[in-house]
């Protein structure tokens, strides 16, 4: 079985910065990610992208990334999925069908950060996907979706969305922009940073202008927001109106993908300004086991030019760990890093509070709402096996099969976690989560079965 | 402090079925439970409601399982006129595949002494060769060379069956306290307490049924309950269309279509992490009696601690010292929930269990005095 | 229904969806080219048969699962088409045939 020093799960900003850093550092390593090609969610296609793309600069910037890494002596292995690690270190890949393992003596958890589930009456419905989805075909083919597009929800990426789609041939019917007047209240206080983050607030700025320019309708302070349809998305209705609409493009931010970190069982936190769990880690990615980190997202939201930064904070820590490096050395490298990491998230704490979901997203009201897509399995059901004295995730999975299905609770972990602190009033910080177990992505009887002794036995050295 | 005619410690299998049976029975019943975070065999469960590898030299745990397999529809109908939940039961007989001549010879010998040991109780059972087999299970893999049969396997589905077993348990008028890992507790002969966060409850009687907890708890209620955990893995495929047609001892096919497999036996004392090592022992031993099965995606799969008493045979015991303390503790919440609640639990409410259950005494397991 | 930008990439595949033949981008994952192909959802769920689209185009809804080149529930978002490709959707629990293996 191979062995290799650090281990790095995802090729976003976070892991491709890392892995190349790692690698000038002299640490063997390998970077493992289950998409085709190089930039996790945020650069997605960024090897192929063309010169007049519609996706904007800020999406260029990870290109020399995707370069660096390409250039690099890092092991890369696309289309791999992770589906065991055992805490000592030791990693159970899946590629095409075929099970590997490797031992790694360091690993270094990059698996960025999904889009908060928008559990709306109506989600369900084919035609109603997330704007980042639309997002990603944009980036991976250049498809647009033809018809009348809502987007709706907050947070940058949705007036990001917008533009894009304007400038790619396609824009949208309408924006409706659900961020409760109480975000703009708290956003408006004075909060240390608004300053220092104006370039940022700049930027959005710019997007909101660049949104209007196009023509797309802006309308603010939606409530009770619907998909309806019979078979498919037919209308957006909410209090007060309807839309006729081919899709429904939602976004209410995004959270940190935990999963493999709470397979792992490492100490985790709500983070009741981001409303989500993140690993507890130290200023170096270094989570409640020794021999593991993470950057990015995956940390806590910090966007894509933080993730960067932590990427290289923790490939230096690792070096470090490592005995390749000495702490002097890793300090005075990591200063200037430090410094553009401060001015990367100055903005953060503001733009938390002006884009903090409604209660409705997080506690559907209606009981007959799905709570989990892959059981479809509705918000009632979850509240009633919570009075019956369900009292927490792992009893309600036991109850109502909410967590069963293939998305391992992906999807429905803030959703079923937020309806269990509503009906016991209690705070999600105590609610806590699922363990989510093996295998992480699903593999085949076969590829298991394959499995050979020498994938378990420890490499000799020679 | 509030009186209740009975305080049942343990909300899995074993303790929601025996409060169950209290409650139906007119009592007035607290069931205490830990948080959503404990060891808690019942949400690791099979689903088998399993009878014919059951007591080989202990007809007395025949019987009891028997028994209890003969209870099971008439429960999981009661259950589901009263709550809506269906427990998934089905009770098409089960098969045990053997791979080898030594297995299948061992197979038939036990098969033969259960029916002697059974005595004119009776236990029906077939041997089956490839050929027979074949025509009942689609796909058979050429390493199955023969099987056991009987008609008193079926399988359920455990998760149903502990929502059904709780809400039931309210429907009667249960109370049920989570959260909550009893530690001490006052005894007395017919008067217990124990304290809660918001005061003390009482009760002249006492179950433990605290499964894994068991082994620490029933010292202070002057009872013995020596459990041991012994881990299992499972793997759960993705849903297919329905083509098993009974359950095998390690391979079923859910109502909803999913294919569990089992089972493996791990003496890893409490560690519930999965080993790949295992899982694959489970699949290669899956693929070997069905080859397509490796096509099959794996969604789901997990490790879990059994309740293992040193003989895998189940305790049940009550309390000379303090007399209506009782204990419950077995491997086979599943199978044994029928006699839990409609046999166990009457015998508490009567304040004395049967005669026929003084073989199950962890008397049992006390050194014999020198003669 | 998905359609290409009008300044979108070039090259095409033809792949087969729903014995149907459709021509995509380069870079197109097997989801999308359900939607670009027009139609609207890509499977029905196993217990109850409500029809499903794609939902996050990322890998972690699940919602996405179609049969690819015979193989049933594949994360199609996952999955970049090739030539040839036959893309159908996943109605309800896969079926099993004994015979393989």
């Amino acid at each position: 079985m191979t062995e290799v020093e650090l281990a790095i799960i995802g090729a976003g900003p976070a892991g491709m910065a890392a892995a190349v850093l790692a690698d000038e550092l002299g640490l063997d390593t390998v970077l493992i990610d289950e998409q085709g090609a190089p930039g996790g969610q945020i650069y997605r296609a960024i090897e192929r992208v063309a010169p007049d793309t519609p996706l904007g600069a800020d999406y260029l910037a990870g290109r020399p990334l995707a370069a660096a890494l390409r250039a690099s002596r890092v092991d890369y292995r696309p289309n791999t999925v992770l589906w065991h690690a055992d805490p000592e270190g030791v990693l159970f890949l899946a590629t095409a069908g075929r099970t590997a393992t490797l031992t790694a003596r360091r690993i270094l958890l990059a698996t960025g950060a999904l889009e908060r589930p928008v559990p709306i009456p109506g989600w369900t419905l084919p035609g109603v996907m997330t704007a980042g989805a639309a997002q990603s075909v944009l980036k991976s083919s250049g498809l647009v979706p033809e018809g009348r597009v809502v987007l709706a929800g907050q947070g940058p990426l949705l007036y990001l969305v917008v533009a894009q789609l304007a400038r790619a041939g396609a824009p949208p019917a309408a924006l409706f922009e659900t961020a409760p007047l109480e975000n703009y209240l708290a956003a408006a206080r004075p909060v240390a940073g608004l300053w220092a983050g104006r370039r940022r607030l700049l930027e959005g700025l710019g997007l909101i202008a660049a949104v209007k320019r196009a023509g797309v309708p802006i309308r603010r302070g939606m409530r009770g927001l619907r998909a309806v349809g019979r078979r498919r998305l037919e209308r957006v209705a909410w209090e007060g109106g309807e839309l006729a609409a081919d899709y429904l493009l939602l976004h209410e931010g995004v959270i940190p993908n935990v999963q493999i970190g709470l397979a792992l069982q490492l100490r985790h936190e709500w983070d009741e300004a981001q409303l989500c769990w993140r690993p507890a880690v130290d200023a170096w990615g270094q989570t409640s086991l020794p021999n593991i980190a993470v950057a990015g997202d995956g940390g806590g939201i910090s966007g894509a030019g933080a993730a960067v930064l932590t990427g290289r904070l923790a490939a230096l820590d690792a070096a470090l760990w490592l005995g390749r490096i000495a702490a002097a050395e890793r300090d005075r490298r990591a200063a200037p890093i430090r410094a553009a990491l401060d001015r990367e998230r100055a903005f953060r704490p503001a733009l938390d509070r002006l884009c903090r979901p409604a209660r409705p997203v997080m506690v559907p009201a209606e009981d007959d709402v799905i709570a989990c897509r892959c059981e479809e399995v509705p918000v009632g059901t979850v509240r009633r096996a919570a009075r019956l004295g369900a009292q927490g995730p792992n009893q309600i999975k036991a109850f109502t099969r909410c967590g069963m299905g293939p998305c391992q609770g992906r999807i429905c972990g803030p959703v079923v976690a937020a309806i269990i602190a509503d009906t016991l009033g209690k705070p999600i910080a105590e609610i806590g989560t699922w363990r989510p177990r093996a295998p992480f992505a699903p593999i085949t009887l076969g590829a298991l079965a394959d499995l050979e002794a020498a994938d378990f036995a420890p490499q000799v050295d020679s | 402090m509030q009186r209740y005619d009975s305080i049942v410690i343990g909300g899995g299998l074993v303790g929601s079925a025996i409060a169950y049976g209290l409650a139906r029975a007119g009592l007035k019943v607290a069931l205490l439970d830990e948080g959503d975070v404990a060891f808690r065999a019942a949400r690791g469960n099979f689903g088998l409601v399993w009878v014919q590898s059951k007591g080989d030299g202990a007809p007395h745990y025949h019987r009891w399982t028997r028994r209890s397999a003969d209870e099971w529809p008439a429960l999981a109908a009661e259950l589901e006129g009263k709550t809506g939940i269906a427990a998934g039961h089905q009770r098409p007989g089960g098969v045990h595949l053997c791979l080898g001549e030594d297995e299948l010879a061992a197979r038939r010998a036990m098969m033969e002494r259960l029916r002697v040991q059974a005595g004119n109780f009776g236990f029906d059972y077939r041997m089956l060769d490839r050929h027979e087999l074949a025509d009942l299970l689609p796909g058979l893999g050429p390493a199955v060379i023969g099987g056991s049969w009987t008609p008193y396997d079926g399988h359920a589905n455990p998760l149903a069956l502990l929502h059904a077993l709780h809400k039931g348990f309210a429907e009667h008028g249960g109370r049920y306290v989570p959260n909550i890992k009893v530690k001490e507790a006052g005894a007395a002969p017919g008067d217990f307490c124990i304290r809660l966060a918001d005061g003390e409850i009482g009760a002249p009687k006492v179950v433990l049924a605290a499964g894994l907890g068991n082994a620490e708890l029933a010292p202070r209620f002057g009872l013995s309950a020596p459990v041991k955990p012994l881990k299992g893995q499972i793997l759960v495929t993705e849903r297919a269309r329905q083509v098993l047609p009974l359950p095998i001892a390690t391979i079923r096919q859910t109502v909803e279509g999913s294919i569990m497999l089992g089972d493996s036996q791990e003496d890893a004392g409490f560690d519930t992490s999965q080993r790949p090592a295992v899982m694959r022992t489970i699949a290669r031993r899956a693929v070997l009696a069905f080859p397509w099965l490796r096509d099959l995606q794996i969604v789901r799969a997990w490790a879990a601690l059994r309740v293992m008493p040193p003989d895998g045979l189940p305790i049940y015991d009550q309390s000379e010292q303090f007399p209506g303390a009782f204990t419950a503790n077995c491997h086979s919440g599943v199978t044994l929930a029928a006699a839990h609640a409609n046999l166990f639990a009457p015998m508490v409410a009567a304040g004395e269990l049967d005669p026929a259950l003084e073989r199950f005494s962890a008397r049992r397991f006390d050194v014999p005095a020198a003669a | 229904m998905f359609r290409p930008r009008p300044e979108g990439p070039g090259a095409a595949v033809a792949v087969s969806i729903e014995g149907r033949t459709v021509t995509v981008p380069v870079g197109t994952s097997a989801a999308a080219a359900v939607l670009a192909a027009g139609f609207d959802s890509i499977r029905e769920t196993p217990v109850e048969g409500c029809e499903r689209g794609p939902y996050c185009m990322m890998g972690v809804c699940f919602d996405c699962l179609a049969e690819i080149d015979g193989a049933a529930n594949q994360r199609s978002c996952m999955i970049e088409v090739q030539p040839g490709m036959r893309i159908s959707r996943q109605i309800r629990a896969r079926t099993i045939d004994p015979e393989a293996g």
